[in-house]
């Protein structure tokens, strides 16, 4: 609780301090916040209502209690959904954060070569989803496309969309693949944070670049680390335009994730009440999630990494 | 209930987009769209009420309507696939009941085949007047490869499996199949059940009887669907294969595949993807017969067509039905036919010779006529709350993801 009441004094400090300077007036943060209210704050109180309704999209929507959510703690489809939300959303940050990391870090670097790829890096993340999801389906198709030909040299079995591990990886690579070059960025730019004398006190005391990596980099980093981490995370969660285009939630439903299980319920079974109950479910996991994430890694705290400096 | 005002509100403001005598209709957004829109055009010359073609594009169609409905500016007559897929406007007050007035007009009353007026008609109402071509599901096949392996398009369940082994022998997929798509394997499952155990199975479970999913007739074709699949007749990757892109089409004109079942647009598809395999080497025929089955082999499945409805909203009811009208004519199924489409219209059978292929136009509206019974696509047919899961349980029984008796539960268990 300590910094709690540290934190208020700097903050009371800063009151005071602004008062002088004249801070702008709540007016200048009116559009914002009518902005944000209109098109975040009333939609997600619409949907909350709306899961506690039967409405089938073209009548009004009426009341119908808790059922949906009662339906939704005994949904064995919404329990499979969640499951692969929640291993998709792991195997997508296990796969991204030591590749963006690492490339984070060697493009915050002095290298010769290092604008120009890390301009080519950054290419994925200016493509749309959509044609992104649409090449490489193309590209793996098992009877035409470039997997059947280069699939066998590198022992993958063409069928890789027709398995349900397949399916999931590729789901989980395609998006590593479009969104790493955003976290590397990230990455970079943290690195670049990083004060150059404790690199320089490292090396005189005679630590090599492992060293200087484990003991510098990745603890300056830890904030990078976890504000990346909130973003893939909640990204993952609500991961649907490559499983539409890709997968189609398949083979059978095993790549059904929340995002896609509340699309076909909301828009193909026009169960609107009970998509609505998975939607809002949805957003209270993927806020629980950050916030766990932010207090745990003591990110919360807002103090900075530099201490001593 | 402040939001369900503004909830209600979405649905309950009158007026339909028609703003000064104009009609808007939606229709799926193909390469068939000319033939409406030339209607439209002919139509405009002489109507004081002007009518706005609205091409919505495939996919996005049946959401797109479904939101519009939903709305304030909902279209005036929209292209449906009549019985289950109005079901949701007919119960929600949206449709103009068409009953009367065909049965009081001889236009309408007779110019199209009776069976396809019924096939899209809901508890013997009619809400929808047929606008385009039939599209029957059959069995296309690659008259080149069955020569060369001394076989002939398979009649019965004993030839289907000859050819598949042979086939399958020589390394080629017996049947090409886009299941990343659900319907294409849904079209197995129609036709099986409907040789296995006759229309009335399927015509009960569309009546809502959710227990004759528990017909035997149901499980044994689901075992069949496992059998093919178990024997190899799709191939081992067909859960990758798509049919959206033209994967499973090429599969075929490529000789990659000896067989595909789908709907009649595969012709025109083949076509336009592989025109010198389309002359030379397609050729189609009927759904085998089943060891055992009681179903007639001269049944058909697929989509008898496609119709126009008219919102109950609309402000100009008598010109939306004059438009109607127009569908019956002559000049409208002419060309329909140039389009290399076999109308549904009374009339039709003379003019098949005017069309790209008079041969696979007449063989199919034979084909249709002579069907004692035609089922519509069970997700046409099929509200949406029973079609969605349907679909995600047959993809599952072809993955192998579930058993025939898992299968038959979980459609039983739809409520």
């Amino acid at each position: 609780m300590s910094h709690v009441s540290s934190y208020k004094t700097v903050r009371r400090g800063r009151k005071a301090a602004a008062g002088n300077v004249g801070r702008p007036s709540v007016a200048w943060a009116l559009p914002g916040i009518l902005f944000f209210a209109l098109f975040a704050i009333v939609p997600l109180a619409i949907a909350v209502y709306l899961s506690f309704c039967h409405w089938d999209g073209l009548n009004s929507p009426t009341p119908i209690g808790t059922d949906n959510w009662t339906r939704l703690f005994k949904d064995p489809e919404f329990r499979q959904a969640a499951w692969l939300s929640l291993l998709l959303t792991s195997i997508s940050w296990a796969f991204q954060t030591p590749v963006a990391l690492l490339l984070g870090v060697w493009a915050a670097g002095k290298q010769r070569s290092r604008a120009v790829l890390s301009a080519v890096f950054f290419i994925p993340l200016l493509l749309s989803t959509t044609a992104i999801a649409m090449l490489f389906h193309a590209l793996l198709d098992p009877n035409f496309g470039v997997i059947k030909t280069i699939g066998p040299w590198v022992g993958i079995d063409p069928n890789v969309m027709g398995s349900s591990t397949g399916a999931l990886l590729t789901v989980a690579f395609v998006g590593g693949w479009q969104f790493m070059p955003f976290h590397t960025l990230i990455y970079q730019g943290g690195t670049r944070q990083i004060p150059q004398v404790l690199y320089q006190a490292a090396e005189i005391d005679g630590a090599g670049m492992l060293r200087q990596f484990f003991h510098i980099t990745l603890p300056q980093l830890r904030h990078t680390i976890t504000t990346s981490s909130v973003l893939m995370i909640v990204g993952s969660l609500t991961y649907f335009d490559t499983v539409l285009i890709m997968t189609r939630g398949g083979p059978g439903t095993d790549t059904t994730v929340l995002p896609y299980l509340m699309y076909r319920t909301g828009f193909q079974t026009y169960d609107l009440g009970y998509a609505a109950a998975i939607a809002t479910a949805l957003v209270v996991v993927a806020t629980a999630l950050s916030l766990i994430l932010v207090r745990f890694s003591g990110f919360g705290n807002m103090r900075s990494t530099r201490e001593g400096m | 209930m402040v939001m369900a005002g503004v909830l209600a509100g979405c649905g309950s403001n009158g007026g339909s987009g028609g703003d000064g005598g104009t009609l808007t209709a939606y229709v799926y957004g193909d390469d068939a769209v000319k033939v409406q829109q030339a209607a439209v055009e002919e139509f405009n010359k002489t109507s004081k009420v002007k009518v706005k073609l609205i091409p919505v594009p495939g996919t996005e169609y049946v959401n797109k309507l479904r939101s519009a409905m939903g709305s304030p500016s909902a279209p005036d007559i929209f292209y449906n696939w009549g019985s289950g897929s109005i079901k949701p406007y007919r119960d929600a007050g949206q449709l103009v009941d068409l009953t009367s007035t065909v049965k009081n007009d001889a236009t309408l009353k007779d110019g199209f085949l009776p069976s396809i007026v019924e096939a899209g008609s809901l508890d013997g109402k009619i809400y929808g007047v047929p606008m385009r071509g039939m599209q029957p599901v059959m069995l296309f096949y690659n008259k080149k490869l069955f020569a060369e392996n001394k076989l002939e398009a398979p009649k019965t369940w004993e030839e289907l499996q000859h050819a598949i082994t042979t086939f399958k022998d020589k390394g080629i997929t017996p049947f090409a199949l886009g299941g990343q798509e659900k319907w294409p394997e849904l079209m197995w499952l129609e036709y099986l059940l409907d040789r296995i155990g006759g229309p009335e199975v399927f015509n009960k479970i569309q009546s809502g009887d959710a227990s004759a999913w528990g017909d035997p007739a149901v499980l044994k074709s689901a075992q069949t669907v496992k059998e093919l699949v178990d024997a190899g007749a799709f191939g081992k990757n067909f859960n990758s294969v798509d049919y959206g892109s033209g994967a499973a089409p090429t599969l075929l004109s490529k000789g990659k595949a000896a067989m595909h079942l789908m709907g009649s647009w595969e012709y025109s598809t083949q076509l336009g993807k592989a025109p010198e395999f389309a002359k030379n080497d397609l050729a189609w025929a009927n759904f085998p017969t089943v060891a055992g089955g009681v179903g007639d082999p001269a049944n058909v499945v697929g989509n008898p067509t496609n119709y126009w409805s008219i919102n109950s909203r609309t402000k100009h009811k008598e010109a939306a039905i004059a438009f109607l009208k127009t569908m019956a004519s002559t000049s409208y199924a002419q060309a329909l036919v140039d389009n290399g489409d076999v109308p549904t219209t009374s009339n039709a059978a003379s003019m098949l010779s005017g069309s790209p292929n008079p041969q696979f136009a007449k063989d199919q509206y034979d084909m249709v006529q002579k069907a004692p019974s035609f089922t519509l696509s069970w997700d046409q047919a099929l509200e949406s709350d029973v079609a969605t899961p349907l679909l995600t349980e047959i993809s599952k029984l072809f993955a192998g993801k579930s058993t025939p008796e898992q299968f038959v539960a979980a459609m039983k268990a739809v409520k």
